[in-house]
């Protein structure tokens, strides 16, 4: 496929790692932290960290929308799919989170009528095709996917759809990140940056890192070569004592985003205070609500969601894992008690999630020692 | 969820609803235009896109990504003549 294949070429992949292994100094252990889930995907389906050299490792971020939602978050969820008349939508990998007391496939066995739907755009369809019923969207995403739900709703308001609503999760990416660089527990070299919620927002967004962190980032294309490509970038910035923000992904990310995705946000969208993330805790205005001009399809405000804090599960490391602390392996229930089938925490769940990406490809590479 | 796929936009089949009909490795499906209307022309047949849930989130250049590859595939000649060198050598 264009765009696709060229960016998976074998070749180009052996060159890149041939420069990586120069670029590194010697003597040095570099962390790189990928960012997005979407990254840590393509890394271990194609095998991109075997072909890093030893010392220079992946840690990887907190971009799995999926991994980030808290327990609580899914207790409403299930709320709303259990409320009369309504019909719960929701992207696939969403229906088995769990919730502290089940999933959405389990309140889906219990007779809720939830539906996985592959754009919010689907969701709307449904309420217009059912006017007796109440069409619920479970809208969760990073600014990559937040503009759909906002074009969505502006569709929705304009046609006049009145059995339509949303339950929004949607988060951004800069705070969780900049609490990443706050945070004691990690020592990172630079970033490689997430190219799709780049699309959106631009590159710009990223420059508080190299400005008040002094670490390079790079924005990343997804496909493997993109991605050594990136992490090669970052090392040449290190090993030239530069930092900056650089955009590998030029042919998709304009460094100052899409106006059009950001305006939709803005009318559609307000900040909330604070906004609680699975194994992160809350973090202040990194979380989206519905903006009052479009109170009347926010979901949360039509119907009576239960909004309870819960704490996550004992066994769980996610938060470690999200933070890059640890490597999913590393945690103790991990491929025992917590499997895709059967998940304990979220970054078991989508295939986005890092727990989930290393069980899938079988990628148990316990040899490699985190240093 | 959150992954994007290009393709290519085949008819823009509803200007007022910014709906178009791409093709996806051969796989032909309506998605919606609206969030390329602020770039210097609204989305056209021939053009990549990268789709997302439903929408284009984004249009590929593809002088880009050509210069992207161009720019390795540089790299990877030097990586092969640098190869071929080393093989040509016999250092004793
Ligand atoms: S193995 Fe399960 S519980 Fe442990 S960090 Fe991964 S998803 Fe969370």
């Amino acid at each position: 496929m264009k765009f696709v294949d060229e960016f998976r070429d074998r070749g180009l992949g052996r060159v890149l790692a041939g420069e990586i292994a120069e670029a590194v100094e010697p003597g040095r252990h570099v962390k790189v932290m990928e960012v997005c889930g979407g990254h840590t995907h393509s890394i271990y389906k194609y095998g991109v960290d075997d072909l890093l050299p030893e010392n220079v490792e992946l840690v990887h971020g907190p971009g799995c929308p999926v991994c980030v939602i808290p327990m609580g978050r899914v207790d409403d969820a299930i709320a709303l799919a259990h409320h009369p008349g309504v019909i719960f939508t929701c992207f696939g990998d969403m229906i088995r989170v769990p919730g502290s007391n089940g999933s959405l496939l389990e309140a889906k066995a219990a007779g809720a009528d939830i539906r996985i739907v592959y754009s919010p755009l689907d969701a709307l369809r449904i309420a217009k095709a059912d006017p007796e019923r109440e069409v619920v969207f479970f809208a969760i995403g990073f600014e990559t996917t937040a503009p759909s739900t906002a074009l969505t709703l502006l569709r929705a308001r304009q046609e006049g759809v009145k059995n339509f609503s949303c339950f929004c999760n949607h988060v951004t990416i800069v705070p969780p990140l900049r609490a990443l660089l706050e945070s004691p527990d990690l020592r990172l070299d630079g970033f490689v940056g997430p190219g799709h919620v780049a699309t959106v927002v631009g590159a710009r967004p990223f420059e508080f890192i190299p400005d008040d962190y002094g670490k390079p980032v790079v924005v990343s294309g997804f496909e493997p070569v993109d991605i050594l490509q990136s992490v090669l970038m970052v090392l040449r910035q290190l090993s030239d004592g530069r930092c900056a923000v650089e955009n590998q992904y030029k042919r998709v990310v304009p460094y100052d985003g899409n106006g059009a995705a950001l305006k939709a946000m803005t009318e559609v969208f307000a900040l909330r205070p604070h906004f609680e993330w699975r194994g992160l805790g809350f973090i202040s205005q990194s979380g989206l609500r519905i903006s009052d001009a479009f109170a009347d399809l926010d979901a949360e405000l039509r119907f009576e969601v239960p909004g309870v804090r819960v704490a996550d599960p004992k066994a769980c490391q996610c938060g470690e894992v999200l933070k890059g602390v640890i490597r999913p392996w590393e945690c103790k229930v991990f491929g025992t008690a917590c499997t895709p089938e059967r998940p304990i925490g979220t970054c078991m769940v989508s295939s986005e999630g890092a727990c989930a990406a290393y069980y899938n490809y079988g990628r148990f590479a316990r040899d490699r020692e985190v240093v | 969820m959150c992954l994007a796929i290009p393709g290519r936009i085949i008819e823009v089949v509803d200007e007022e609803l910014r709906l178009a009909l791409v093709d996806v490795a051969g796989v032909r499906r309506r998605v919606n235009v609206g969030l390329l209307d602020s770039e210097e022309r609204p989305a056209c047949v021939g053009d990549w896109v990268l789709i997302h849930v439903g929408f284009a989130i984004s249009r590929i250049d593809e002088e880009e990504a050509a210069a992207t590859l161009g720019l390795l595939r540089g790299m990877g000649e030097d990586f092969e003549q640098e190869l071929e060198e080393l093989k040509a050598s016999v250092i004793e």
